[in-house]
């Protein structure tokens, strides 16, 4: 008997050695019980145009003046497991500033906070699933998961989609991030392929000159799971 | 589970950093999405949920956030699935609270009424619950179940738990239209997560 026909078995899963600390305490050790989609399931929050002001999208304005950092334009597309749009649905972002401090009081990384960057944002895909934001570019900060472990610089990322059942939070990184290889919430995706879906693209048509470096990323919502959860 | 198609983006941690976004009552950014589901004139019984989100040492996680989503009295969802008619009184059947120090979420809502099932069953009066926090790689899903509830007996995912974990998913009556649960995330007491 294997250990993965084991956990079947007993359904329950072996004890949690994963580098990302917070894990083990938090992490169930039943796996989840498959149940069939139902009503309750098949339905969800939906949050259109309505719900956000489109000045929600440009992180950069709202304040006296310009935050400090590398202005970035953050845009995609966002797709159901079949390719097609996933109109009007709400995406919701957070990020640090451009020296890796959070607006947040539990952040203690003695970085400087911007008087001009919440790093809050909202926007609603169009018609087509397209979503376009306005930002500057995070910067890595420091935690305590393990000595001298520093976070890539990241954007996080919540949509909804059409149900419960498309419900995603996930995390957006920058290419060519040294710090990538070393991060243990971006190596908890264990295959190669779904990890490089979480890092953005450079995009030189999104790119405006004089202004801002644009940056692709796409999501695909539903579909086959692809997280450490997965059978 | 799709059969084909594109590969889902992944899921990764909501982290310990959200609350100016997605709770933001302590942040000057503009709420959203708050903790109380009732709005004037929204028809049913209003309820008041207070419950607690408990790690595997039965320490308080006070950085967790909990979404709910839920018919409204009469067992409508407010969603274009629901091919019965709209959802009384706009109610919108969602909701969202983080976590307090002491690791207590609180929700103002009404008392769902029951949905149908599968095979043209019917569910009994439930709300569906999505946590997410700092350590959780994806968000965990269940369900809150009223206690005392006749329908209990028949509900096809009630059916599903093992009799042993079912009081898992059973809000408990703290008062007059006042209850309570634990979210355990891992322990003897671990609540019942769904894969849905
Ligand atoms: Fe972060």
């Amino acid at each position: 008997m294997t250990d993965m026909d084991r956990d079947r078995a007993t359904g329950k899963n072996p004890p949690i050695l994963h580098p990302y600390g917070s894990t083990a305490k938090r992490a169930p050790s039943h796996r989840p019980l498959a149940i069939p989609r139902t009503l309750t399931e098949m339905t969800g929050p939906l949050y259109g145009h309505a719900s956000v002001d489109p000045g929600e999208a440009d992180l950069t304005q709202g304040h006296a003046g310009e935050p400090q950092g590398e202005r970035i334009i953050l845009a995609g597309r966002v797709v159901d497991a079949a390719g097609g749009p996933v109109p009007d649905t709400l995406i919701e972002l957070w990020q640090t500033n451009a020296a890796g401090r959070y607006l947040h009081a539990a952040d203690r990384h003695p970085a400087p906070l911007d008087p001009n960057f919440t790093g809050a944002g909202r926007a609603v895909t169009d018609g087509q699933g397209q979503y376009r934001f306005t930002s500057i570019k995070p910067g890595a900060y420091p935690w305590r998961n393990h000595p001298n472990a520093w976070r890539p610089a990241h954007i996080h990322l919540s949509l909804f989609g059409p149900s419960l059942t498309t419900r995603l939070v996930t995390q957006m990184y920058f290419p060519g991030d040294p710090l990538l290889a070393f991060d243990p919430i971006f190596n908890a995706v264990p295959d190669l392929a779904a990890r490089q879906r979480l890092v953005a693209g450079f995009d030189w048509n999104l790119t405006e000159p004089e202004w801002a470096l644009g940056y692709r990323f796409d999501v695909v919502l539903g579909g086959r799971r692809a997280t450490p959860m997965e059978d | 589970m799709a059969d084909e198609g594109l590969e889902p983006t992944p899921d990764q941690t909501v982290g310990p950093f959200f609350h100016y976004v997605l709770t933001p009552h302590a942040y000057p950014v503009r709420s959203l999405v708050g903790n109380d589901l009732t709005q004037a004139g929204v028809a049913g019984e209003t309820i008041r949920i207070e419950g607690r989100v408990l790690d595997g040492d039965g320490s308080l996680v006070s950085d967790a956030l909990v979404e709910i989503w839920q018919a409204d009295a009469a067992g409508h969802y407010a969603h274009p699935e629901d091919r019965r008619g709209t959802a009384s009184n706009a109610f919108r059947g969602f909701g969202r609270s983080d976590t307090d120090a002491t690791g207590v979420f609180r929700f103002t809502t009404i008392r769902p009424g029951p949905v149908p099932g599968p095979g043209g069953g019917t569910q009994a009066p439930h709300i569906a619950v999505t946590i997410f926090a700092r350590g959780l790689l994806r968000h965990l899903v269940t369900r809150f179940y009223f206690p005392d509830e006749p329908l209990n007996g028949a509900d096809p995912i009630l059916a599903l738990v093992p009799a042993e974990r079912r009081a898992t998913l059973m809000l408990r009556a703290a008062g007059k239209a006042h209850y309570g649960i634990d979210i355990c995330l891992q322990g003897d007491q671990e609540t019942v997560f769904f894969d849905v």
